[in-house]
């Protein structure tokens, strides 16, 4: 073998010759096949990969549509419609990306959820975690500014809500939202610039994945327990094992999402936004899409303008020093008994939270907007900090394989009778 | 055993998201009359004798003051009429087109391929013409209302006296089912035999109603029954599939559990 080539395990020539310059498909199989993953997965565990396939059918979908639509206010909300009639299966892909969205933020949710509870974001996972943070900001710019380009009501006024939450920052906040504008409302350059910046995004999250995933495979997965492999006794190979897994949930996710695009397709759109924009009639309630209703309940429950910009964006950015605030040294919520009912309340209260975004600003709804949003902070900045020295966690298991196996101990394979999987 | 818990969590989790999601956008008023409609539904499809009569309600009463610029003649084929009556009632409107070679604006009639033309030149001759108010385009109506076909079904047969002590605006009519009860629109269909169909079906309000409602929910909604169809064999196959897929995963963990 001559110097500098890689050398190569793979047996077809081919494969081969291209592996020895160029070791994508040792890559591949180190990262994707044999990685050792921990066994005791459960099915929250899928979900990142889920995201991934989601990203994936989000820009394939969008590509498509990107070839159809026109940017300009006077055109964008006819040419959406032309898609729905007279584009091939137009209407398939539209669906398949408006409900794609709101699928991609289903599927993060609880990924993140899951990372909360199995404390995912703990060393030496944190840099990984921060990422994921930054993924999900990155998803929330971008399914923003695509909701505007349909061009229907709902996106020219909620685009005119949310960009005027900058005019809350004192002295610069009127130059700021009219360069964000590229005018003095929000009209066509403003439209240009969504979908140029709308196009990009994806590519961008694209990246931030490829970071995040390779941060995953230097530390190696969380699971369930918290605890860390302590030998090949407690890990599978990725493949075949969690790729058998994985596609279990993913046709889950797929039946889920097709009764979404061909029975709802626009339970979770608003009727408005079939309306074209109209900059002199304000639709009676403006708001967001649903997945950014928590957040905006939490806007909403601050009286003060730049005081709710501010717990808004705080909400996000606390995720952030998550990792720090947290002192448990246990991860998994499992040995946490008493970390686990506080983290139920805030998962309740971030539900509550996403209701009372939508409905109108009154009571009971301000009181109770309050109430949750104070919860969602106080868990993060007085319980958890508190916690990791209040609490006296369960003992944990000695290895991964111990408490799979039940009995302990290796034992002959098909030795115990297992009527239901158990991952 | 923790596997299946936490699927039944996720399946718990996903259904309160979707429950919430209705309840948000609930509007405000009077709740709708239950309406069954032939594509409601798994297997829904369109009535096309109905949509049929419904284009007709459209052409001889909403369309003298209501635009559908979305739809094309041509569309119309869809709802089973031939080529040769989709031309005829084509060619039953002049279509402004040019310029022609020696740059002047034509009149010629319509062609099949040619937009629904437009009872107004443009928004502000609508307005003159009706008091003030703009009567909205109806190419998307169903779905751009909360409630849909339901709400525009209700909104049609809705008209009543104001009850006591409620004062109507000059010019304005009392809708149960209108936000805030105040409608310019006065009741479009309001006696039986306004329209007189072909093929003998009798042509009570509420028959006319649900017809015109038919018509506009195809408008709307053009792929609705391919799109139905499409999603029962997507999801049996899925079912398969992931029975299938499930099968595969408990033979390769086999040997770990």
């Amino acid at each position: 073998m001559a110097t500098g080539l890689h050398k190569s395990d793979f047996q077809n020539p081919v494969i081969r010759w291209v592996d020895a310059r160029l070791p994508v498909f040792t890559m591949m199989q180190k990262e994707y096949g044999t990685f050792p993953t921990p066994r005791n997965f459960n099915y929250f565990w899928n979900f990142g990969a889920l995201a991934m396939v989601n990203l994936v059918i989000m820009i394939a979908t969008g590509i498509f549509l990107a070839m159809n639509y026109t940017a300009h206010t006077g055109m964008a909300f006819d040419s959406v419609e032309r898609i729905m009639r007279d584009v091939n299966y137009g209407w398939l892909l539209r669906y398949a990306h408006a409900n794609g969205a709101s699928m991609f933020f289903i599927v993060v949710y609880i990924h993140i959820f899951r990372g909360l509870y199995y404390g995912s974001y703990k060393a030496p996972r944190e840099l990984l975690w921060m990422i994921g943070v930054v993924i999900f900001l990155l998803m929330m710019a971008t399914a923003f500014m695509g909701y505007v380009l349909p061009w229907g009501q709902m996106s020219f006024w909620g685009a005119t809500v949310i960009t005027n939450l900058f005019s809350a920052f004192p002295l610069v906040g009127e130059s700021i939202v009219t360069w964000l504008w590229g005018g003095f409302s929000v009209d066509n350059p403003t439209l240009n610039r969504f979908f140029s910046l709308h196009y990009l995004m994806p590519f961008v999250i694209f990246g931030v994945v490829f970071l995040h995933v390779a941060a995953l495979h230097i530390t190696g997965s969380n699971n369930p327990l918290g605890i860390d492999p302590k030998g090949p006794q407690d890990t599978v190979p990725f493949h075949p094992y969690y790729t058998a897994k994985d596609s279990v949930g993913l046709v889950v996710y797929f039946i889920v999402f097709a009764v979404l695009v061909f029975f709802f397709p626009n339970l979770l759109g608003h009727a408005d936004n079939y309306i074209p924009a109209n900059p002199l009639v304000t639709p009676p309630h403006i708001v967001p899409e649903w997945y950014f209703l928590p957040f905006y309940a939490i806007l909403r429950a601050v009286p003060d303008k730049l005081g709710g910009v501010l717990l808004m964006f705080g909400s996000i950015a606390i995720l952030f020093v998550l990792p720090w605030l947290d002192t448990s040294p246990v991860r998994s919520m499992r040995f946490r008994p008493l970390a686990r009912p506080f983290f139920a309340v805030w998962c309740l209260c971030f539900l509550v939270l996403l209701y009372v975004g939508g409905k109108p600003p009154e009571e009971p709804f301000v009181t109770i907007a309050r109430v949750a949003t104070a919860y969602y902070f106080l868990y993060f900045l007085v319980i958890l900090p508190l916690l990791g020295r209040l609490e006296r966690p369960l003992p944990l298991p000695e290895s991964i394989a111990r408490p799979v196996l039940r009995g302990g101990g290796p034992l002959p394979a098909g030795a115990m009778s297992k009527p239901m999987e158990k991952a | 055993m923790s596997g299946f818990r936490s699927l039944r969590a996720l399946v718990l989790g996903l259904g309160l998201m979707a429950g919430a999601t209705p309840a948000l956008a609930a509007g405000e008023g009077v709740s709708l009359p239950d309406t069954r409609f032939s594509f409601d539904g798994l297997f829904g499809h369109f009535d096309r004798a109905s949509a049929q009569r419904g284009f007709q309600v459209y052409k001889e009463v909403c369309a003298s003051c209501h635009s559908m610029h979305l739809l094309s003649y041509r569309n119309l084929r869809q709802l089973g009429l031939s080529e040769a009556e989709v031309a005829g009632i084509a060619a039953t409107v002049q279509v402004m087109d040019g310029p022609n070679d020696e740059g002047q604006m034509v009149e010629r009639p319509g062609r099949a391929s040619d937009r629904f033309k437009s009872p107004f030149a443009n928004e502000q001759a609508a307005r003159s013409a009706n008091n003030g108010a703009y009567p909205p385009d109806l190419s998307v109506i169903t779905k751009a209302r909360e409630g849909g076909a339901d709400y525009i079904h209700a909104l049609l047969v809705g008209y009543e006296d104001p009850p006591p002590g409620v004062q109507v605006a000059d010019g304005m009519h009392y809708n149960r089912y209108f936000a805030g009860h105040q409608i310019a629109m006065p009741q479009p269909i309001n006696s039986e035999g306004q329209v007189e169909y072909h093929d003998g079906t009798k042509a009570t309000v509420e028959q006319m109603v649900r017809d015109v409602t038919q018509f506009l929910t195809w408008a709307a909604e053009p792929e609705l029954e391919e799109r139905k169809a499409m999603g029962v064999k997507i999801i049996i196959f899925l079912t398969i599939l992931g029975g299938l897929a499930y099968a595969v995963k408990r033979k390769v963990w086999h040997d770990v559990h």
